[in-house]
This record gives structure tokens, C-alpha cells and sequence, in this order.
């Protein structure tokens, strides 16, 4: 065999320790003999290991992914009938103040931080991160955090919403404790994202394979280090005002107190200072996941990876300005106001840019209609819409009918959902075969992923009609009168259906990890570095990391094994590579 | 796709006014409404566009026998155009909003007086007001909104005490200024039909504005969660005639004044009683 031509780069057939699937030459590094020496429990509490961190991190989220919609039902529940008294109201303030906070800090923040700890490395061609005691120390923080809130399920859980607005969660109004765990809450996940963000930058910064220069950086990782960024700047903000409220709250400080000379409103601008980056800190890297996608499944380059990458630092650095968009109902000048719609209105243009630039890579490809493919496309299609309910809500005389009702709910979803969420299942269904060594069910995949389009939809869809029907958020009942009951009823309907969706992807999950078909290093033919390596990868990652010489460096070196072996790769996605003479 | 179009047709289906703001009782509500409409039709547009190009694409170009990918990189002018393109766009929104923005913020004029005499067209021009927050002329009902846990109390001026719980009786054609505030946490004031709503924070004043155009009853809740009864914080407004409000607010502050002497009267009584017992039990 002509391998030994670039003996670091292939490997024999008689070497392959890849279950025996691949009968040709592959473009494929051997990793010799780095076995994890142990593989039990103590094994998965003492790692600094990137890989075993993050897939620590995404089955944590998961567990929290399922409380958040277990309360999700549990509000939808409520809500199917006019006058329900399946909850009270301290239940149901309760129950979505849970939901709000686990779904963003315990599932919507460190998804990302699971997943970028897994591949960032392998993506860029490193061993592991720049700092791995510390990369442990804060999955550990996390966890802590999460064990902090949700043990006030069993005293007091807090009921001020996950934004938490003063006077109302100040100790005169939330008298219990459930405040304080939120606040703890806050405190040990915030710096543990902070940790994880610095973290990531160091690693981008210093650790990137040879020749992977700025303009080669996959745009996953270019999201990832975007999204470090913001958490930096933002979580800052929400640390402080957490720690105000908690001075408030326990050691007689005043910042809060109208009373006093403080200020209700203060609470607001600094939340939100920190809330608004938050929804790009939730989206730009499942942004990051659809431009890995798209390219690979469409077997076509990304379309401008420049205007990409300078939109997600462009959307970044506008997001830090447009906080003031959640006040608009608040005693603010018209000046303010307007600022604030101008600035949300300028962030619309990269957005746009994104979009544009993801249906151009899909026009002229050769789509396969993987299920992560699905996933990215769903994303698109789904965004959108959450993308131009933005736009009326940034108009803010519209948004003084609009804020606060349940078109904004809807909204949020269509963002959070529609693009956190379906970006995150398009990263499950398009790395697991790397982190497990197995695939996942392709048809369960499918059916899972229709099931959640359509109850997605079914649910978010009419609640911009409920909103603009005049029914607010979070209220625990409404009357017959009110005429709601009908498209509550869609929604609620809708929601278990959802539900339904998200539950056949988890079981998916659980089950290919036992009897998934065994994935080969590179099931997809991607583009990037980390299906260089077998799958899942050894603890080293790499024994030798290749030279990057553009943004698809897979693709470089495939070339390369088919010059040299003479012998064109056969491809179809999914199934082992093999290769014709 | 197929489920956004089947809850779009479930949507549009099952009320007449769900798929525009609340409208028809003042003004700024109608304003808010058309400003709504006009932004509703570019949403559109460019949501057929994008998801048309998006779907088209996914049919178009699923991977068969013979078709080959197209390794572009991407197109430059292309990708400045529709830069561009989506720049332009907002600039008209920009454009539309600021045109609408002062009739929606700065309140109308009063069509009746404070006697509910038809004011004169002309009256306007004469009086042009320096300051947003008052409509032309200086005309208004100003109303002080108080929210609490789990009330709106409302505060009319004049030399009588009046004020009223839950409803707030208007008249007809008056503007009416709310001052908006809260005692104890934050509430938010609003009335779909007569506009948007404003949030009311214990420490600040916030101000909007209303005129019922016609009679009639319009419904609203507090729409910031204010603790655990938030859903059960209603408000109504009760838009009447002229004739009909100035009854009403003679009738309430006449009750008012008679529920005020009463409770004089009680407390008179109260502390001449404690004062003879005190005198007795000092005697003893």
C-alpha cells in the first residue's frame, strides 16, 4: 500500500483497531496505546480530561433538559383550562420561575459549554484545553449550582421569575430562602461559566494546530470564541447585581429600595445588561453548529466564511447594547427608546447576513437529508420567524401592546427552542458518533425530529395570537370570558407533542449507546479535524496533528490520501468509508 | 413547514383580531396598530422570501444520481447587496415608526372640556404645547394610577376627594393622562384596546395617555408579575357620556364625603367614650 508515503497521516489496515469496519486506506491517525487507564466511577469524578468533562457536562444538562420540560408541562397543564386548579398560584410562580432559570443557566448556557468542551480541542487541533484542572473545577461549580437551586424544591423553591425583578424579590416581598438558592444559584454557575470562558479563549488563542490561522478557524470554534467573550463581559454584570440583591436581601443594604434612595429600576438595567448578551451567548454557537452542518451535509463550502465569522463578532459587540429593548414599558426617556430600537434594529443586518449566507451554502449543494441536517435547516426556517417577531418587538410603541403578553413568550421560544435547542440536537445528531463510537438511529432521528417541528409549532404559533389578544405572562388562570381557551388548548396539545419529540431523541441517545451500528472515525466525510481521529477519540486526541492549510482541512488531506493511494474514496454518508481502486 | 402553516390556518381561524394588536378604543392604540400592519407587510415579504429560497433549495437540491455541488466560496457583491438590502428595510421601519411616533406618544387633544362643552377645532392652534406629556390646549383629565398588591387604585384631581378601586369611569372625548406608579412592588398598567402598556415602579412616575372615542367598557390586566394573585390584578375602564361621568363623580365624592364624615363621627365617639372610662377609672 502507497501509505507509507505520509506515515503520519494513514494507517494500515492490519494496525486498525476501528472494530475491523474499513478495509482501505483512510486518511486517519493512529493514537498508540493512550488508553484511559481506568474507566470506573472514581475515574469520571477525578478527570481533567476535555472529552469526559464535557460528556460530564451534556448528561448533567440533559437531566436538568428534562426537569425544565417536565415544568414546562406541568405550566402547559395549567394553562389547558380556563379557572384550572391543577396548580395554585405559589405552585405555578414557582414552577416557571424553575423552568426560566434551568432552562437558561442550567441547560441553555452549558450545552454549549459540553459541547465546546468536547470539540473545541479536537476542532483545533489540540490535546486538551489550556487549563484542564480548572476546565474540572467548573463543570464541578455547575453542578453545584444546579444541586443549590434545585434543593429549594425541597424547603421553598424561589417564585420571582428567573428575572427576578426587585422590589418583588427583595426579602420584603420573597420573604424565603428559595431567592437566596436562585441568587447562589447564579453566583456558582456564573463563575463557572466565566472560568470555562476564559478557558476556551486561552485555548483558541495559544493551542491551534499549525497553519490554522484566524481566517481557518472552524466557525463553530470562531462562535465558541465569541461566545466566551460575551460570558465574560455579561455574567459580570449579573454576578454584581445578584450580590447587591443578596446584600439587600440579608445584610440591610438599600441598592434596591425606593424608600432608601435606591432604585427599582437599577435592578432591571443591570439584568438586562447581562440578560440581552445572554441570548447570544444562547445562540451564536448553535449558529456556530448550523455552519459546520450545512457545508458538510450539503457537500459545498460554507457560502462567505468571512461575512460569517465578522457577523457573529459583529452580533456580539451590538448585543452588548440593546439591553434596554426588555424596558421599553419602564419610566424611560423617548430618547432612550429610540436608541434602544435603533441599536436592535442595526443588530437585525448580521443576523440577516447569517441567514442569507446558510440558504446560499444549501443553493447549488447535493443535500443529504441527515437528521443533523434537518436540525440545521429546522433551525433556519424556525429562527426566522423568531428573528422577525423581533423586529416588531424592537419598534417599541408596538412593543408597548406587545411586551410582557405571550407573544413574547412565543418569541423567546422561536429563538430559544427554534435555535438554541435545534441547534444543540443538530450538534447530538452530528457529533455523537465521534464522542460515543456509535451511531444514532437515523429513523428515530427523523421521526423525532418531525415531532418537534410540528409541536414546536403547534405551540409557540398561536401564542403570538394569544399575546396579542391581550393575555400577559405568567398568570396562573384566566376566565371563559377572556376567549383564550381555545388556543391555549392548541398550545397545550402542542407542547406535549414537543415533549413527545425531544423524549424519542433522549431515548435514542440511550439506546445507540448500546446498540448504535459502531461509527468509523469520519461517518459524515467532514471537513474538520476532530474526525481525524478514532471515534470516540483516545485521551490524547492526536499522536501527531496534521498542518492545516485552508478551513476544511479534512478535505485537504482526503485529497492528499487519494493522490497518493490513487484510489478515490467511495462515499455515502453514514455508513463506513470505502474506496474504490 | 407544514405544522407553521397548519397553526397559521388554526390562528387565523378560530377570532377575528388575533393576528393584529388590540384596537378601536383610543387613538394610540389605532396608531400602534397600523404601525403594526405596515411592519406586518415587510415581515411578510421577507419571510416568504427567505423560507421560499430556504424550501426550494432543500427540494431543488437533494443529493441525487448526477448532481454535482457547486464549490463556491462565496460571492462578494452578493453578499454586500443584501447587506444592504436588510439595511434598507430597517431604515423604512425607522422611517414609518418615527412618522407614526409622535402621534402616538404625545397625547390628542381633548374633544370635550372640563364641562364637557364641545371644544373648538381651532382651540388647537392657539395652543401649542411645549411640553410631550400634555396634550394641545391643556386639556386633560389627569389620573394618578396606583398599583398595588393586587389593585389598581385610581386618584381623579379636582378640589373633592375622589378616587375609585379596579374600574375607572372616563368620559367620552376627554384625553385622560395617567401618572402611573406603584406602593409596593411593580405592576404594569395596561388596557389593550386604549393602548400600550406602562410600568408602574414603586419610586417612579410613568405617563401615558388615553381618549375613549366612544362609550363603552374595556378590559385589562397587570401585565408585570406582581406575586402570587398577578393574574387576578384586573382592570377596567368605563368610557360614558359626559353628563353620565359628572354624575358619577359628584355621586362618588358625595359618598366619599359621607363615608368620611361617618367615620369623624366614629371616632368622635370613640375617643369621648375612651376619655369618660379613662376619667371614670381615674376617679376610682
Amino acid at each position: 500500500m502507497a501509505t507509507t508515503s505520509s506515515p503520519n497521516l494513514l494507517k494500515r489496515q492490519s494496525e486498525g483497531d476501528v472494530r475491523g469496519l474499513v478495509s482501505r486506506p483512510r486518511p486517519e491517525i493512529t493514537a498508540h496505546g493512550v488508553k484511559d487507564p481506568s474507566q470506573n466511577w472514581r475515574s469520571w469524578i477525578t478527570t481533567t480530561d476535555h472529552k469526559k468533562i464535557g460528556i460530564l457536562y451534556l448528561w448533567t444538562v440533559a437531566v436538568f433538559f428534562v426537569l425544565g420540560g417536565v415544568e414546562a408541562l406541568l405550566l402547559r397543564i395549567q394553562l389547558g383550562a380556563p379557572d384550572n386548579t391543577f396548580l395554585d398560584p405559589e405552585k405555578y410562580n414557582q414552577i416557571f420561575t424553575m423552568h426560566g432559570t434551568t432552562m437558561i443557566f442550567l441547560v441553555g448556557v452549558p450545552v454549549w459549554a459540553g459541547l465546546a468542551n468536547y470539540l473545541l480541542p479536537l476542532m483545533i487541533g489540540a490535546r486538551d484545553v489550556a487549563f484542564p484542572r480548572l476546565n474540572a473545577w467548573s463543570f464541578w461549580m455547575f453542578l453545584f449550582g444546579g444541586i443549590a437551586l434545585y434543593a429549594s424544591v425541597f424547603f421553598t423553591p424561589p417564585e420571582a421569575g428567573w428575572f427576578s425583578y426587585v422590589p418583588l424579590s427583595t426579602a420584603e416581598y420573597s420573604p424565603s430562602a428559595g431567592q437566596d438558592a436562585w441568587i447562589y444559584m447564579v453566583h456558582l454557575t456564573g463563575l463557572s461559566s466565566l472560568i470555562g470562558a476564559l478557558n476556551f479563549i486561552a485555548t483558541v488563542q495559544n493551542m491551534r494546530a499549525p497553519g490554522m490561522g484566524w481566517g481557518r478557524l472552524p466557525l463553530f470554534v470562531w462562535s465558541i470564541l465569541i461566545y466566551s467573550y460575551l460570558i465574560i463581559l455579561a455574567l459580570s454584570s449579573l454576578t454584581a447585581t445578584a450580590t447587591m440583591l443578596l446584600i439587600d436581601r440579608n445584610f440591610g443594604g438599600t441598592f434596591f429600595d425606593p424608600t432608601q434612595g435606591g432604585s427599582a429600576l437599577l435592578w432591571q438595567h443591570l439584568f438586562w445588561f447581562f440578560g440581552h448578551p445572554e441570548v447570544y451567548i444562547l445562540i451564536l454557537p448553535a449558529f456556530g453548529v448550523v455552519s459546520e452542518v450545512l457545508p458538510v451535509f450539503a457537500r459545498k463550502p460554507i457560502f462567505g466564511y468571512k461575512a460569517i465569522a465578522a457577523s457573529t463578532a459583529a452580533i456580539a459587540f451590538l448585543g452588548l447594547l440593546v439591553w434596554a429593548h426588555h424596558m421599553f414599558a419602564t419610566p424611560s426617556s423617548t430618547v432612550v427608546l429610540a436608541f434602544f430600537m435603533l441599536s436592535s434594529f442595526v443588530i437585525a443586518v448580521p443576523t440577516g447576513v447569517k441567514i442569507l449566507n446558510w440558504v446560499a451554502t444549501l443553493w447549488r449543494g447535493t443535500i443529504e437529508y441527515r437528521v443533523a441536517l434537518l436540525w440545521a435547516a429546522g433551525l433556519i426556517g424556525t429562527f426566522l420567524i423568531g428573528g422577525i417577531s423581533g423586529v416588531f418587538l424592537a419598534v417599541f410603541p408596538i412593543d408597548w401592546q406587545l411586551t410582557d403578553t405571550y407573544f413574547v413568550v412565543a418569541h423567546l421560544h422561536y429563538v430559544a427552542i427554534g435555535g438554541t435547542m435545534f441547534g444543540a440536537m443538530a450538534a447530538l445528531y452530528y457529533w455523537f458518533p465521534k464522542m460515543s463510537g456509535r451511531m444514532l438511529d437515523e429513523r428515530m432521528g427523523k421521526v423525532s425530529f418531525w415531532i418537534t417541528l410540528f409541536g414546536f409549532h403547534l405551540t409557540f404559533l398561536i401564542q403570538h395570537s394569544l399575546g396579542m389578544d391581550g393575555m400577559p405572562r405568567r398568570i396562573y388562570e384566566y376566565s371563559a370570558g377572556n376567549g383564550w381557551t381555545l388556543m391555549n388548548q392548541i398550545s397545550t396539545v402542542g407542547s406535549f407533542l414537543l415533549g413527545l419529540g425531544f423524549a424519542l431523541s433522549i431515548y435514542n441517545v440511550v439506546r445507540s449507546l448500546k446498540k448504535g451500528a459502531v461509527a468509523s472515525p469520519d461517518p459524515w466525510k467532514g471537513n474538520t479535524l476532530e474526525w481525524f481521529t478514532p471515534s470516540p477519540p483516545p485521551e490524547n486526541n492526536f499522536d501527531a496533528i496534521p498542518r492545516v492549510r485552508s478551513v476544511e482541512p479534512l478535505k485537504d488531506i482526503r485529497a492528499q490520501v487519494e493522490r497518493e493511494t490513487g484510489m478515490r474514496q467511495k462515499h455515502r454518508a453514514g455508513r463506513p468509508l470505502t474506496t474504490q481502486g | 413547514m407544514l405544522a407553521l402553516i397548519a397553526s397559521g390556518l388554526a390562528a387565523s381561524g378560530a377570532s377575528a383580531d388575533i393576528l393584529t394588536p388590540e384596537d378601536g378604543g383610543s387613538p394610540n392604540a389605532d396608531r400602534i396598530d397600523t404601525l403594526y400592519k405596515l411592519v406586518s407587510i415587510l415581515g411578510l415579504i421577507v419571510f416568504l422570501a427567505v423560507e421560499g429560497v430556504l424550501l426550494w433549495s432543500m427540494v431543488k437540491f437533494k443529493a441525487r444520481k448526477g448532481l454535482k455541488a457547486a464549490q463556491i466560496h462565496g460571492n462578494t457583491k452578493l453578499e454586500i447587496g443584501w447587506t444592504l438590502g436588510a439595511a434598507v428595510i430597517l431604515v423604512f421601519i425607522t422611517a414609518v415608526t418615527f412618522i407614526q411616533l409622535s402621534s402616538i406618544i404625545n397625547p390628542d387633544r381633548s374633544d370635550v372640556d372640563a364641562n364637557g362643552q364641545p371644544i373648538a377645532a381651532s382651540s388647537a392652534a392657539l395652543f401649542a404645547s411645549t411640553n410631550q406629556k400634555r396634550p394641545p390646549g391643556g386639556d386633560a383629565l389627569n389620573i394618578r394610577v396606583d398599583g398595588q398588591q393586587y389593585v389598581w387604585r385610581y386618584q381623579y384631581p379636582g378640589p373633592k376627594t375622589v378616587n375609585a378601586y379596579v374600574e375607572m369611569v372616563v368620559p367620552v372625548g376627554r384625553t385622560v393622562t395617567l401618572d402611573i406608579t406603584a406602593d409596593d412592588v411593580a405592576h404594569s398598567w395596561w388596557i389593550p384596546k386604549l393602548g400600550g402598556k406602562f410600568d408602574a415602579l414603586p419610586g417612579y412616575t410613568n405617563k401615558t395617555w388615553f381618549k375613549a372615542t366612544k362609550p363603552g367598557v374595556f378590559e385589562g390586566q397587570c401585565a408585570e408579575l406582581c406575586g402570587r394573585n398577578h393574574a387576578n390584578m384586573l382592570a377596567t375602564v368605563r368610557a360614558v357620556p359626559f353628563a353620565e361621568y359628572r354624575r358619577w363623580y359628584d355621586g362618588r365624592a358625595a359618598d366619599i364625603q359621607r363615608d368620611r364624615d361617618a367615620a369623624a363621627r366614629q371616632r368622635d365617639a370613640l375617643n369621648r367614650s375612651q376619655s369618660q372610662q379613662a376619667s371614670a377609672g381615674s376617679s376610682e
